[in-house]
């Protein structure tokens, strides 16, 4: 094309403007898409995905293994033989010191402490950050400071104080004693993540509702609470993978036959007892992994907001 | 205090000597204000001024720091917002997202447990008067701008109270509905015979709804007038500077007197200040400052006699109706408002004359009107 | 006057009462616990309780017996290890991690979500996974050595000079993505006119980055800092779970110290001391940020 278009201009001789637009650059630019910097560019971000989804992909082939199959290779090859069974024994049958029921019971431990422990901590932390955005009294502010910096406290400074207000309480190493310390060490992040969010709604709505009468809990229910479907979402994406998650407060607040799972896990991988059997450790593993992980994967980018939030403004 | 009560039979909102300061910072001062019954008063200045935050303190949605205020001879200074007498429009129209416009319309009557067809009377009442009944089943997210103002001007409506509060309610529509619904609050007022008082710091909308203005500057009333009193014989510098668009022209000067007429001195010309409607003798020597409007400055063929100057054209700005030019005079740099058909050369030399009946004289020290 | 009388000031405790009450709970919460547990923790470090705190004095005993204990010291040199290179490989990984994704790349969610989802699972999780993936017989050094390198040695975990490190790589792989999520919102906060306004003047993308755009990431850089180091401080889980804080004591961490010292040793004074240590660290990361942050802003 530029070739013939040159020589009919050269031929013609139309005048300089005419021939330069017509040979030259013209449109867009071409792009080779094994440019060096795209090969840099993916190549790393591939590499670095490799390195991420190493031990999942490790936790998954070897709880599908046998125990022969894994002294004899390596823990990268894929299972030849798969079977299931690492997954059965890790839930019903596994080992801790204890006890041999496996992690179910640590599991159903799991969700009796999460469901209770989600529900209050999120009810009290949002309407303490509704009355710090919307009904503020004198003072509100300096208790909202020490909680935000008591945030940063390191948990093993409160924990033994703790331990005794619970036990004067008569609620230490009861379900209702550990719901209570969640409900206390989620308040920081959750009153933030609620104050920040009804802040942010338009003031003008509150003062509307004001003057149409509505008082501090018929503003909340009636008006701030269906507004806020997708902060409370967050909130209970962070609570849910935080309290399942916790460790430290399901051993010191728990009894042994109310163990949370991670607990239960720690027992049965770490247990001295007994032959190591590696697929049932990475089953259990994975199985108590799982519920977080079906929440991060079910909410994306709501999970990334919610630590956001939590995070940027914490 | 005793006797304001009595002393003022018919003001429908009063405000005494109210203060109101967020910790060191004094967002109200000592102010007093009357507000007639039936009145369309609006409160006009800069974002900062104090304007809203007085209009939050009649709704009750702020506390006062001192100071009293009463709606209808009663003192409601610590009155909750919903025991006022008051209905209010915001700016972002706050209409409850979640809600259809009747629920919207309805909430407060709900929530005052009223009876339902009492409230079903008076959202007929407020939708028909507004226009917006084939709207009432909708929520607000499908409504437009225009249309959602109107639903918040209803929610006051169903309150059936004696006064309204509108703070800056036609701030966030464009530029034609806002005109649209400036004339439909206009009727509206007209239709109820309430007590209006408005927000705005837009001066048209001020000049057109207002059966009085009050000017507001740091938290203090500048002037407290009618529109044509406002605009023709403003109190202070500021006020001449605030109202009108483009803004008046401000000649620095002195007093002086020649042939025994007074005269207004600047850069070594004088322009004489006869028709000039001094409320204080025009000492002379004395620093002043002298503002025109711009359509005020008759040139060429428009001077129908008085004092003449010459000056020359700096810029033209074409405005469609009108036509603006700047002109340059003994160190000055003047605007003129001239017919839209009338165009200039930049460059060519005009003659022009002042309006001295409508002029403004100020003290160069307090900028107050002579 | 008399209309005045009539409306009557409620009492100045009671206004606003409903929302003193729904602040019961984070009153009591801020009052009780963050502060006054906080300090009673550090009154009954000077005390000699040991199965139950008793107000038993000893001046500063508690803190000349930790800072003797071998295990205490090998705990603080762990922490200060782990502490300073989790910050900078956090940091460094984390920011050209989110660069890259913020290049305007393919499948970007594709790869956040590979990035992040280790930050989902748990500590205890984390640490039974690399417990296995580094194990000596069948780990990554067996794997190698089976690839032909039969003199590769990587055996983190049952090394004591270098335990620690095994934790780091688990910690990093939990936690970077949250840094790259992070610094990413940051980048994306950056106004696009700088970006046209570099590429218009010639200036390299790479100079762009380090003389541009991370001075003016600043704010997020100390907030990430602040959380990564405070979560550093809380580090306990993660060691249980790998090593239980052997071979011997080599990866033992302070939180680690104080669970044991309160609840299985029995010696709760030195548990409070190690404690009050561990608040001392925090508040010397704390504090400073917190003037600058929040004094500063005040003043300005």
């Amino acid at each position: 094309m530029a070739n013939i278009s040159t020589l009919n201009t050269t031929v013609a001789g139309i005048d300089a403007v005419s021939s330069r637009l017509a040979s030259g650059p013209r449109g867009r630019k071409p792009r080779r898409v094994l440019s060096r910097r795209n090969v840099m560019l993916y190549g790393t971000l591939i590499v670095a995905a490799l390195y991420y989804l190493l031990p999942l992909y490790v936790m998954v082939v070897t709880s599908l293994k046998g125990m022969p199959e894994i002294r004899l290779g390596n823990i990268f090859s894929p299972p030849l033989e798969i079977t299931f069974e690492p997954w059965v024994k890790a839930w019903a049958e596994a080992c801790t010191g204890l006890n041999c029921d496996g992690l179910s019971r640590g599991f159903w431990n799991s969700v009796r402490i999460l469901v209770p422990s989600v529900v209050v901590s999120i009810a009290v932390a949002s309407v303490s950050g509704y009355a710090l955005a919307n009904w503020r009294f004198k003072g509100a502010e300096l208790f909202f400071s020490i909680l935000i910096v008591g945030a940063f406290i390191p948990y093993q400074v409160m924990i033994y104080p703790i331990v005794i207000v619970l036990r004067e309480m008569g609620i230490y190493g009861t379900l209702t004693g550990l719901v209570v310390v969640h409900t206390i060490f989620g308040m920081p992040i959750l009153t933030l993540l609620f104050r920040n969010y009804f802040a942010s709604l338009p003031v003008e709505l509150f003062k509307a509702a004001r003057i149409d009468g509505a008082g501090f809990w018929q503003i909340y229910f009636r008006i701030m609470l269906p507004m806020s479907l997708p902060i409370f979402v967050v909130a209970m994406i962070l609570q849910v993978t935080g309290i399942w998650n916790d460790f430290l407060f399901g051993v010191v607040f728990t009894r042994p036959d109310t163990y949370p799972m991670t607990v239960q896990l720690n027992n049965i991988v770490n247990s001295v007892q007994g032959v190591k059997e590696y697929n049932v450790n990475m089953a259990a593993t994975l199985l108590t992994g799982a519920v977080p992980l079906i929440v991060y994967f079910i909410s994306g980018r709501l999970f990334v907001r919610g630590i956001a939030a939590g995070a940027v403004k914490g | 205090m005793h006797d304001t009560v009595s002393l003022r039979p018919k003001s429908s909102v009063s405000i005494r000597e109210l203060s109101l300061s967020f910790g060191s910072v004094k967002v109200l001062e000592n102010l007093n204000l009357d507000i007639r019954d039936g009145e369309f008063l609006v409160l006009l200045g800069s974002s900062g001024c104090g304007k809203s935050t007085l209009l939050n303190c009649i709704a009750g949605l702020l506390e006062p720091t001192e100071g009293q205020i009463f709606i209808k001879d009663r003192n409601v200074t610590w009155e909750e917002p919903k025991d006022r007498g008051i209905g209010m429009v915001f700016q972002s129209y706050a209409l409850y997202p979640q809600m259809t416009v009747e629920k919207n319309l309805s909430f407060g009557l709900r929530v005052a447990k009223m009876a339902r067809e009492e409230i079903d009377r008076r959202v007929a009442r407020a939708a028909g008067i507004l226009q917006i009944e084939p709207l009432l089943k909708r929520k607000p997210a499908e409504l437009s701008g225009g249309q959602r103002q109107r639903v918040a001007i209803g929610r006051a409506l169903v309150r059936d109270v004696d006064v309204f509060l509108f703070d800056e309610p036609l701030s966030n529509l464009d530029a034609k509905l806002r005109s649209e619904l400036r004339v439909e609050i206009k009727r509206l007022h007209q239709a109820l015979r309430n007590t209006m008082i408005y927000v705005t710091h837009d001066q048209i909308e001020a000049l057109t709804l207002a059966d009085r203005i009050a000017i507001m500057k740091s938290g203090v009333i500048q002037q407290l007038d009618d529109p044509v009193t406002i605009y023709n014989r403003p109190k202070n510098r500021f006020v001449a500077g605030f109202i009108g668009s483009p803004s008046m022209n401000f000649l620095t000067g002195e007093l002086a007197e020649e042939g025994g007429r007074p005269v207004f001195r600047t850069n070594g010309t004088s322009f004489s200040l006869d028709g000039y409607d001094a409320a204080q003798p025009l000492a002379p020597g004395r620093k002043v400052i002298l503002g025109v409007r711009p359509e005020h400055i008759k040139v060429d063929g428009d001077i129908s006699g008085g004092e003449v100057h010459e000056a020359v054209v700096d810029i033209e700005e074409p405005m469609g109706a009108d036509n603006l030019i700047w002109l340059k005079h003994a160190g000055h740099t003047l605007s003129v408002r001239i017919g839209g058909a009338r165009r200039y050369a930049v460059g060519a030399k005009v003659r022009l004359a002042f309006d001295m009946t409508m002029a403004s004289l100020f003290d160069a020290e307090t900028e107050e009107r002579i | 006057m008399v209309k005045q009388a009539a409306a009557g000031r409620p009492n100045h405790l009671f206004r606003n009462l409903n929302s003193k009450i729904a602040s019961i709970p984070m009153i009591l919460v801020a009052s009780v616990i963050f502060l006054g547990g906080t300090l009673w923790t550090v009154i009954y470090s000077f005390t000699n309780s040991r199965l139950l705190p008793r107000l038993n004095f000893v001046g500063l005993d508690q803190y000349e017996r930790l800072w003797a204990s071998s295990r205490w010291i090998i705990s603080i040199q762990n922490l200060a290890i782990y502490g300073i290179l989790s910050l900078i490989f956090s940091l460094v990984i984390g920011f050209v991690l989110a660069a890259l994704m913020d290049q305007k790349i393919r499948f970007e969610n594709t790869f956040r979500t590979i990035f992040l989802y280790p930050f989902a699972l748990s500590f205890i999780v984390t640490g039974l996974v690399w417990q296995w993936v580094l194990n000596p017989e069948f780990g990554i050094q067996s794997v190698v050595r089976s690839l032909g390198w039969t003199g590769f040695s990587f055996d983190p975990l049952y090394d004591p000079d270098i335990v620690i490190y095994g934790i780091l790589i688990a910690a990093l792989w939990q936690g970077t993505g949250l840094v790259m999520c992070l610094m990413l919102a940051g980048l994306r906060g950056i106004d696009e006119d700088i970006w046209k306004a570099a590429r218009v003047d010639g200036i390299p993308m790479w100079k762009t980055y380090l003389l541009i755009v991370i001075p003016m990431m600043r704010p997020v850089f100390i907030t990430t800092l602040v959380i990564i180091a405070s979560g550093i401080v809380k580090v306990y889980d993660l060691v249980v779970a790998q090593t239980s804080g052997g071979p011997g004591n080599a990866s033992e961490v302070p939180a680690k110290y104080v669970y044991d010292y309160m609840f299985q040793a029995q010696n709760l004074g030195q548990g409070f001391a190690a404690s009050t240590m561990m608040l001392l660290t925090v508040a010397i990361i704390i504090v400073p940020w917190a003037y600058l942050e929040f004094g500063g802003r005040k003043r300005g």
